[in-house]
């Protein structure tokens, strides 16, 4: 290399297939830090081609299983295959077990894969603060699919939806109330309903159930189908990947891809933009001691919560 | 902003399948507020190091109770250096049951962290806090 030919940026290094510098990149935009968002500005506009797909489910449903075999199906289609895994950080110290890769040992023998763990730190909804952006930046590497395991989801945990383009919920029979008790939340976001563990009695009454749902909805255009799936076996999860094809090609096909990326672009600059607004209001409203003043005098009940924004916004 | 985590990934290379010890300390790193990626036992060297670059991880902690270390370990880390990672840069350290006479081998290898039986989980919180890189 000649003096005038500087080293490649990590940003060039990724776009010509660098893992390594894939892998720093995303630590960089998962902080958020100058570095990231520096990286987002080069490698945005490289993104736009990935087809994301998010699994999401009970914890215990088999979410890291039904992603390891589509993993594997999708490979065998011949696609890239870039996955996101979510696990919860914990809300006292912080700290995160992150534990997808103990399902998912026999996708690391595959270059054609790249798996990021990544911890909640602190988010709800069932991503992370800086999950879109780790896609995105997946999406610029040239993946053709991306999957998205969330943190285990109840019944409101549907960020998911606005993230990915194609939603898959994981169900399990033996939840029968459960399903009754999701039907106003997650269970409106599905475009695909798996039915795992699907060898275990009552599978049958589940997708009675789902589809039983399904009949009253109203909503037009895409019908979402119910695969049933035996993960541990392998079992179904072709029909499962050929149903978030379908998706998504009827997505492409309708014209609704458009409205799925705006969705995404308005729910990420709004995120962002109340993160700053926080950040700047904490600095300069006197800062976080300032709120600690408020927040024990509403925790003492001297005053109520409105009227301590109130003060410190201003009324 | 937040301040950047400290990211581990924990592994057991090699056929031994107790993974108890690994699980103890991935627990305590864990309560210590870093972001621990268990991979599971039964790891070969190439898993190992592909999960140190997919993960880009901060630190890498190899727990073993064959008696083998001294012909997995190695290859743990030429997986690793083929992949660009630098035990310079990046901190390995390792436990199990593995003689003192061994120790300064590993060391040399560039596991900067030797624990053999009856280590503190305190010491070894202490010891990552101590000698990870951390980004400017």
């Amino acid at each position: 290399m000649t003096a005038d030919s500087p080293s490649p940026t990590l940003e060039e290094r990724l776009l010509e297939g660098d893992r390594r510098a894939l892998a720093r990149l995303l630590t960089e935009v998962e902080a958020g830090s100058a570095r990231g968002l520096a990286a987002m500005k080069v490698l945005y506009p490289h993104t736009g081609r990935a087809q994301t797909i998010g699994v999401t489910g009970s914890p215990g449903a088999g979410k890291s299983t039904v992603t390891n075999e589509m993993a594997k199906a999708y490979r065998a289609r011949g696609k890239t295959v870039g996955i996101v895994a979510i696990d919860p950080s914990s809300p006292f110290t912080q700290g995160a077990i992150l534990g997808d890769r103990v399902r998912m040992q026999e996708l690391t023998a595959d270059s054609g894969i790249f798996l990021r763990s990544l911890a909640s730190r602190g988010s709800l909804g069932g991503l992370s603060e800086g999950s879109m952006d780790v896609i995105l930046v997946m999406d610029a590497f040239g993946k053709d699919v991306i999957l998205i395991e969330t943190v285990g989801a109840g019944q409101d945990e549907v960020e998911i939806a606005g993230t990915a383009l194609t939603t898959v919920l994981v169900n399990t029979p033996g939840m029968g109330d459960d399903i009754q008790a999701m039907k106003a939340g997650i269970m409106e976001i599905a475009d695909v309903f798996a039915v795992n563990k699907a060898d275990l009695p009552g599978a049958d009454i589940v997708v009675a159930q789902i589809s039983a749902l399904l009949s009253l909805s109203t909503a037009d255009g895409w019908d979402p189908p119910i695969v049933k799936v035996t993960a541990t076996e392998a079992e179904g999860i072709e029909e499962l990947v050929d149903a978030c094809d379908q998706h998504h090609a009827y997505l492409v096909e309708s014209g609704a891809i458009a409205e799925s990326e705006a969705n995404r672009a308005r729910r990420q600059i709004v995120a962002l933009a109340r993160r700053r607004l926080l950040a700047q209001l904490i600095d300069h409203s006197g800062g976080q001691d300032r709120l600690d003043e408020l927040v024990t005098a509403v925790a003492e009940r001297k005053l109520d919560p409105h009227s301590a924004v109130d003060q410190w916004i201003g009324g | 902003m937040a301040e950047r985590k400290i990211r581990i990934v924990i592994a057991k290379p090699g056929l031994d399948g107790h993974d108890r010890g690994a699980k103890v300390v991935a627990r305590s790193l864990r309560d210590a507020g870093m972001e621990v990626i268990y991979t599971g036992i039964r790891q070969t060297p190439e898993m190992i190091a592909e999960a140190a670059l997919q993960e880009d991880a901060d630190v890498v902690g190899l727990s073993i109770l064959s008696g083998a270390h001294l012909e997995l370990f190695p290859r743990v880390m030429d997986a690793c250096k083929e992949r660009g990672i630098d035990p310079n840069e990046t901190l390995f350290f390792c436990g199990g049951i593995i003689p003192d006479e061994d120790f300064p081998q590993l060391q040399k290898m560039g596991f900067k962290g030797v624990f053999g039986p009856g280590s503190n989980t305190g010491d070894i919180i202490e010891f990552v806090h101590e000698h990870v890189r951390q980004p400017a």
